[in-house]
């Protein structure tokens, strides 16, 4: 029988049929009488601002007009040719920070146009009715490694492998996707959308996979130099930062990706363990992922404990109004101190923070909280790869991924930038055209969308 | 509240909203409803000769387009006359006039263009009791084919003949409806009243195809694999309409000729643009096909509303008030100089004003960084795409430069006199008068 108040980390809180309610779609997908309203709204900006605040840019404008005029799969098109990992992106980015944040309709209305519901109407329009779009041009010859099968190297892969290039992918992990299939929440990626997208990638041919294969374990980054024309590194951010304080070692302490990772792996959320009084310390959509899964899985109490202030969270205004509307509270100003417990963590001392400018500072007062799990959501970072250079704590990349040794280019989490998926598939995307640029001895084509100042003519006088 | 109570022809009717003669009119069913809902006449759906009635199609008998969010912009349809048997008509047409005699109710009629054909159903009309007669003239599927319809109001002489022998035979009001399928309007309703017709009411629809379905490739409404030319009216036909509502108004032959303005009423404000154009009420149909009867309340309560802010008192007051404003190109004042002014306030930085003076008229608006929009004044030959593009109301408008600023588009000084292009140096027929 499900329980919700048995103590302690436990599994089946809530009954089956309660989980996969709380696990269905987050946002349903558009039927095609909604995907048409949605269309109609979009003004097909000049130069759309929605554009430019895509990392692909994808070309958003001509995708909405096309599912306005009854062509939802040219409109897929559309998409995956700047983003191959479109379909993911319409379901995980941060649309209203980017595309949707910048639609004129959000200044006019206040209410933009749904353009990620309308990016996954048309990808989901692709992949149930037809196959792999892209074909493959004829081989070179050349033979490129691509190190981690996540957003970053599934991008690079897939325009290598466009290009004619033979590509071979190493994956730490026994399955691809990296984030897509481990990290985000599963409401986002329902019915194994990750690892269809995969299969549906892969589908352009000439991509092979080899699982278990971890950079500086076995697999070093030399033997690869040597063995390949080229080498991408989209390796992540394999290391979790450690909680500095008492009693961090105790038995429910844990980090907050692995639990991630565990719940997306699990064939039965009921049999997933979670504690009834739930600490998330950190502020981004980790921490957020982790705190709602927490809460949807039964957890009675969930907190996320954030050292600044809340507008400082790297999470979006709209994850943590998600978050409070599924019953997550959010304190603000509040740094771990203690984890306290007889054995098994029970309850987590925070400190109150103030910042007068000079600094982020503990006020001395002390608040404890019931927890019997704690997750450490307070970031991550590189395994650091022998021989190249850094930039601050990620590998210093030119604009289109050249890192600091020849033949290996790198993006994705692992290079500076935001760490969104659709920035991995961007970085991906080009340092491919640079590999292939470099490799064939080609000049360096634009992956930018082809926007109207661009695309004039220009020459002609103005106003003649 | 202003009075809405209209006089048409000597036909009143409590507000100047009345049905036109189509499918929402052929029944005493129908009509009832609609009277009930508050429309203040109808002209009931064009009755033929004697005898079987026509037959319709058994398969779809409309073809649509849409705005965005499928709002229905222009319907078409390939239906014809009253199916129904004449008597069953008549019958209905007398009961409902006496349930409601303060409402107009026209019977329209077209039957063949013979004498004998008019003098039959002339008096059988009168005997319902219906206020006054339509002729339709303007049907252009269907029955244009049998001689009937848009094929007489095609050729102002038959108009002229028909009309009279309803004069003859009827001597109630005889309004002929006009069709748009002709090349100058004012020949028919120069014709019509030389037959001493009554009134005009126009427009009946126009020919047209909709849409064309690729699968099958077949027009539609596509009648098992063939598709043929409907009447297209609705929100679409109205500026179309409008101008030949003025072109009659205006036409010193025919500027007193009572006008019925139909073709895309969809709001109060379109019925009192008609009415200043020189309708003296208007038929709605398609807005009505499209929402139902109610909408007629929202056009008595707006009309009712604008003229009390205006302060006219009858509906009389607005009908031809702008029709001495209509006027040829040849008489604007070039002397008239704007220029288009972006409200930065009200502007989206959506960028359409942009792309359309850039890409396809005279590169007037530049766009600086931030996304934001200025007109280049030197540039601007106020056209006017800008406002016209611009999906915020009121942040684009054209703003008129006083007499004595200089244009700096042209460097010349705007003039406060009126100077039209009869007078203008480049104009051949004026430099021949002069010299």
């Amino acid at each position: 029988m499900a329980d919700p108040l048995t103590p302690g980390i436990a599994p089946a809180r809530l009954s089956a049929q309660e989980i996969t309610e709380n696990f269905t779609d987050l946002h349903k997908p558009l039927s095609m009488h909604e995907a048409s309203v949605a269309a109609d709204r979009c003004y097909f900006c000049f130069d759309a601002p929605c554009v430019e605040a895509c990392p692909t840019e994808i070309d958003i404008p001509l995708f909405i007009r096309q599912i306005a005029t009854g062509q939802p799969e040219a409109a897929g098109h559309t998409i995956l040719e700047q983003n191959i990992l479109g379909g993911m992106c319409a379901r995980v980015c941060p649309t209203e920070e980017l595309c949707e944040g910048a639609c004129v309709r959000e200044a006019a209305e206040g209410e933009p146009v749904q353009i990620g519901r309308l990016q996954r109407h048309a990808t989901d329009s692709v992949m149930a009715r037809q196959g792999h779009l892209f074909d493959r041009a004829a081989p070179t010859g050349k033979r490129v490694a691509v190190v981690g099968a996540g957003p970053a190297g599934l991008a690079c892969a897939h325009r290598l492998a466009m290009k004619g290039h033979e590509v071979q992918i190493f994956e730490a992990r026994p399955k691809p996707g990296g984030l897509n299939e481990y990290g985000i929440a599963a409401y986002k990626s329902t019915d194994n959308f990750a690892a269809r997208e995969v299969e549906w990638l892969m589908g352009i041919g000439g991509i092979s996979v080899e699982y278990d294969k971890m950079l500086g374990g076995n697999l070093s980054l030399s033997e690869l130099t040597e063995g390949y024309d080229a080498v991408f590194l989209g390796v992540g951010l394999a290391d979790v930062n450690a909680l500095d304080v008492d009693g961090a070692d105790r038995e429910g302490v844990e980090d907050a990706v692995g639990f991630i990772a565990e719940l997306r792996q699990a064939a039965d959320l009921t049999a997933l363990p979670v504690g009834r009084n739930v600490v998330v310390i950190g502020g981004g959509m980790t921490a957020i992922d982790a705190a709602i899964q927490s809460k949807l899985l039964g957890a009675e109490n969930v907190t996320i404990a954030y050292r600044r202030s809340k507008d400082r969270m790297g999470a979006s205004q709209y994850e943590q109004d998600l978050a409070t509307s599924k019953g997550v509270r959010i304190v603000a100003n509040a740094q771990p101190k203690a984890v306290h417990g007889n054995g098994a963590a029970a309850e987590m001392e925070l400190e109150y923070t103030a910042d007068d400018g000079s600094g982020l500072r503990g006020t001395g007062e002390t608040m404890r909280l019931p927890a019997d799990q704690v997750f450490r959501a307070i970031g991550q970072s590189i395994v650091p790869v022998g021989g190249l250079e850094m930039d601050g704590r990620k590998l210093r990349v030119s604009e289109t991924g050249r890192t600091s040794m020849e033949k290996v280019w790198a993006g994705g989490d692992c290079t500076p930038g935001e760490d969104l998926t659709v920035v991995a598939v961007a970085e991906g995307r080009d340092a491919a055209e640079d590999i292939h640029a470099t490799l064939m001895g080609e000049a360096l084509a634009a992956t930018g969308a082809v926007l109207g100042e661009s695309a004039r003519g220009g020459t002609a006088p103005r106003g003649a | 509240m202003a009075d809405l109570t209209t006089d048409f022809v000597g036909i009143k009717s409590p507000n100047p909203f009345w049905l036109a003669s189509a499918p929402p009119t052929d029944k005493e069913y129908n009509v009832r409803r609609a009277f009930e809902a508050g429309w203040g006449g109808v002209v009931w759906k064009t009755l033929g000769a004697e005898g079987p009635p026509v037959v319709n199609v058994n398969g779809p008998r409309y073809g649509a387009i849409y705005g965005s969010d499928r709002k229905l912009m222009g319907l078409n349809n390939i239906e014809l006359i009253t199916d129904r048997p004449l008597e069953v008509n008549l019958e209905e047409m007398a009961r409902v006039k006496s349930d409601y005699p303060d409402h107009a109710l026209i019977a329209s009629i077209m039957v063949p263009c013979e004498e004998d054909a008019w003098k039959a159903i002339l008096p059988r009309v009168m005997e319902t009791g219906a206020d006054g007669i339509e002729l339709n003239f303007g049907c252009p599927h269907g029955m244009a084919e049998r001689g009937m319809g848009s094929a007489v109001g095609q050729v102002p002489e038959y108009i002229e003949m028909v009309t009279r022998w309803c004069k003859k035979y009827y001597d109630r009001p005889v309004i002929v409806k006009l069709t748009p399928n002709i090349t100058d309007i004012r020949k028919p309703a120069q014709a019509a009243k030389n037959g001493g017709a009554d009134a005009v009411s126009l427009i009946n629809t126009i020919n047209s195809i909709t849409s064309v379905d690729l699968d099958a490739m077949c027009p539609e409404p596509a009648i098992d694999g063939k598709g043929t030319h409907g009447g297209y009216c609705g929100p679409a036909v109205k500026p179309i309409a409008m101008n030949m509502v003025a072109e009659i108004a205006r036409d010193p032959e025919t500027a007193h000729l009572p006008i019925s303005g139909i073709g895309g009423v969809t709001t109060w404000r379109d019925a009192a643009e008609f009415m200043a154009l020189g309708a003296g009420n208007v038929q709605v149909c398609t807005a009505a096909m499209t929402y139902g009867f109610r909408i007629v309340e929202e056009m008595k309560r707006g009309l009712s509303q604008w003229m009390d802010e205006k302060g006219y008192t009858s509906v009389d007051q607005v009908v031809r008030r702008a029709v001495p404003n209509v006027t040829d190109w040849q008489y604007l004042n070039l002397n008239y100089v704007t220029k288009a002014k972006i409200d930065q306030n009200a502007c989206i930085s959506c960028g359409r004003c942009y792309a359309a003076c850039e890409d396809t008229s005279h590169q007037a608006i530049a766009m600086k960084p931030g996304r934001v929009f200025e007109v280049i004044d030197e540039e601007c030959v106020a056209c006017n795409l800008c406002v016209d593009v611009c999906p915020v109301e009121n942040c684009i408008s054209m703003v008129e430069m006083a007499a004595g600023e200089v244009d700096p588009r042209t460097g010349l000084t705007v003039q406060k006199d009126y100077a039209n292009w009869t007078t203008h140096p480049n104009n051949p027929a004026a430099a021949q008068a002069a010299e």
